[in-house]
């Protein structure tokens, strides 16, 4: 599949003063992605999205986005792509239809086609009934809506999404990422950042950020494959088997859930016999481990410590 | 052109949401025109005032009598001796006290100098500086007639004759209303600029116009055009009422006036966009800028002279743009000054306006990012 890259970034770095907050970001988003930028807050998330949106130049590397440089055509970038904040930035001593306007004004839709394209994103977004409702009376998950709008009302062939779900309730968060797919389908580009890791399974592709640096890239599937890992669930959480098992150099991580211990190890060993000996050397008994399928917050955690580990 | 627009439309939209703001914009200017042409005064008359009589005659009680009729000071009863005269001064019954001492009438008769004090409360300069030019003034004239009456002259050998012009009564509104316009366009452009945009900038729709293709001019032009027409209302609003209420004309060139004032709000709307480069906050915009209001009022010679200020402060005024602004508005104004005549003021506008502005822009470009 000759997959058409939107956005293609080469050894992106980003300094400020001795302050490193991006090195090496090397990335490449397909045509119709959706590509999720996951990552602890300070991780250079921002910093990333900032450089690929053309407000900030890069100290090193380079990149395109939409077939355009990031340093030397940042104006030319940002009429090609689409933002969302974090805030759903709308005015909200404004209507909703005034703050498309607005937007489409903003992007340089004028005259009959700005009426048009704002009556069309109305219709097909079910905001017609609200449209002459002030933004500031919406709830989280309209605004949401809006403010997703807003971003697409020039119709970029790349929008931006940062934490786009951050204080939205699970249904929102839900018909949310069912619009985002919507739109990759017909063949917009979405990066989205996010530390909510449900949200991150439903990403066609990932990159990993922390501290700065890009540890992994690629499909879920891909990244849990190539974190090979290994988990184990087990009720009971009892001290003696829980400090048996972190002092275990076989067993990656323990993380108490409630009354239940979820027990990480790499692919040659296996957790649930890990579990069992340390539960007997304790004299617990109970029933025993289940070994379950790793999820992307495991592969992360262990990213993180095989990071911390080098230093 | 399109991207202007829809900044400059969008800000008229909210100015006209948020009534409060547009109620003051139009209110200020006619609270502000009431409040410093009536209350404000500075021709302070009716003095409360005591007599200190030691000589009780007729020709005593008549000159305390002419004093009061000057209309200067006010009779608040007398007193009987120098102790109640402190008492009186010091309670703050009357702030002027006339002491006639005792022979006051024999020796005039006799044609023997004859001397009358002047006690006055000092805590209060401006209040008692008319009492004591007006003592002064009746006490000069009754001395000239006596001598006049002793040399048989028909009349004084020199005496002088004031012409007051562009405001033969002295009336302190024909000052303040072109002054008030300067006034109320330094506290109205600032913190409407700066608030505007801390407010974006509080509410985080200033990061969503930065990743838009909208060039830095046009936020900034479409960001301040809705406030330079305000700028323009408020100044029109305060003309007429100048003139209807208080009856204070635009002797000069209205045109040019206009044309002028340009140049003073610009120069208001950029240090209100550099405030708001500095504040994080709407709170911080709105408090920059009252800080900076005071020393406007104080120092431009809005309330005060600026001739009568010490050096430092004088330097200090010549960077405000107030400053220069009320010359040219009351030049052209009160006295129909023309362009030829106002140059000096509108060079140092120019060059505070380039400073700001140049200022404003690279702060800007920084902050913005």
């Amino acid at each position: 599949m000759g997959a058409e890259l939107v956005v293609e970034t080469a050894g992106l770095g980003r300094t400020f003063g001795k302050l490193v907050a991006v090195r090496d970001v090397s990335l490449s988003v397909r045509r119709g992605e959706i590509f999720g930028i996951l990552g602890p807050n300070g991780a250079g998330k921002s910093t990333t999205i900032r450089m690929l949106c053309g407000l900030l130049t890069p100290t090193s590397g380079r990149g395109t986005v939409a077939g355009f440089d990031i340093a030397s055509e940042p104006e030319k970038v940002k009429t090609r792509i689409g933002y969302m904040t974090q805030r759903f930035s709308l005015y909200e001593d404004l209507t909703v239809r005034e703050n498309l306007l607005f937007y489409a004004g903003l992007y340089g839709l004028s005259g009959a086609r700005r009426r048009e394209r704002v009556a069309e994103v109305l219709a097909r977004n079910g905001l017609e009934e609200r449209r002459d409702q002030l933004a500031g009376t919406l709830s989280g998950g309209w605004k949401q809506r809006v403010a997703l709008a807003c971003a697409m009302l020039h119709e970029p062939p790349l929008v931006f999404l940062d934490e786009p779900t951050a204080g939205v309730d699970p249904v929102s968060r839900r018909a949310f990422w069912e619009e985002i797919h919507r739109i990759a389908t017909e063949g917009t580009t979405v990066i989205v950042t996010t530390h909510y890791m449900d949200e991150a399974e439903r990403c066609h592709r990932l990159a990993f950020v922390f501290r700065g640096a890009l540890l992994d890239t690629g499909s879920p599937a891909e990244i849990l494959a190539r974190r090979a890992l290994r988990v184990a669930e087990v009720d009971c959480a009892a001290r003696p088997v829980l400090d048996a098992l972190r002092a275990d150099r076989r067993v990656e991580e323990v993380a108490p859930f409630g009354a239940r211990l979820r027990v990480t190890t790499r692919r040659e060993h296996d957790p649930a016999a890990l579990v069992r000996e340390a539960m007997a050397a304790a004299g617990v008994a109970g029933d025993g481990p289940v070994e379950v399928r790793a999820n992307l917050e495991d592969a992360f955690v262990s990213m993180v410590r095989d990071d911390a580990r080098r230093g | 052109m399109t991207r202007l627009l829809a900044i400059a439309w969008k800000e008229l939209l909210q100015l006209r949401r948020d009534r409060l703001t547009l109620a003051m914009m139009v209110m200020l200017p006619l609270v502000q025109i009431v409040l410093f042409g009536w209350a404000i005064d500075t021709d302070v008359r009716h003095i409360p005032t005591t007599v200190l009589d030691q000589d009780r005659t007729a020709a005593s009680r008549e000159l305390a009598a002419s004093l009061m009729a000057t209309g200067s000071c006010d009779p608040v009863g007398e007193v009987r001796d120098p102790a109640e005269l402190s008492a009186a001064l010091r309670s703050g019954r009357a702030k002027v006290g006339l002491v006639i001492p005792a022979r006051y009438a024999e020796r005039l008769a006799l044609g023997r100098p004859a001397a009358v004090q002047l006690v006055v409360d000092g805590s209060d300069p401006q209040s008692v500086a008319s009492a004591t030019s007006a003592a002064g003034g009746l006490v000069a004239q009754r001395a000239m007639a006596m001598v006049l009456a002793r040399t048989g002259a028909r009349e004084a050998p020199l005496s002088l004759e004031s012409t007051t012009w562009y405001n033969p009564d002295l009336r302190t509104a024909v000052n303040v209303v072109p002054g008030l316009v300067g006034v109320i366009l330094t506290m109205t452009m600032v913190m409407l600029t700066a608030m505007a945009v801390a407010r974006e900038r509080e509410r985080g729709t200033l990061e969503q116009l930065v990743v838009s293709p909208i060039r830095k001019w046009e936020l900034v032009v479409g960001k301040i055009l809705p406030f330079v027409v305000i700028g323009y209302v408020q100044m029109t609003l305060v003309l007429i009422a100048g003139y209807v209420v208080f009856d204070v004309p635009v002797v000069g060139s209205l045109p040019l006036l206009y044309a002028l004032a340009f140049g003073f709000i610009a120069a208001n709307l950029a240090l209100g966009l550099f405030f708001s480069t500095l504040a994080k906050t709407q709170q911080q915009a709105m408090q920059m800028s009252f800080f900076f209001l005071l020393p406007n009022i104080l120092l431009s010679g809005f309330m005060f002279p600026r001739e009568g200020m010490p050096r430092p402060a004088q330097w200090l005024s010549e960077a405000l743009p107030l400053t220069h602004f009320l010359k040219i508005i009351r030049g052209i104004a009160l006295r129909g000054a023309g362009f030829d005549d106002l140059h000096g003021s509108l060079a140092r506008l120019a060059v505070i306006l380039a400073v700001l502005v140049t200022l404003t822009s690279l702060r800007f470009s920084k902050n913005l990012a």
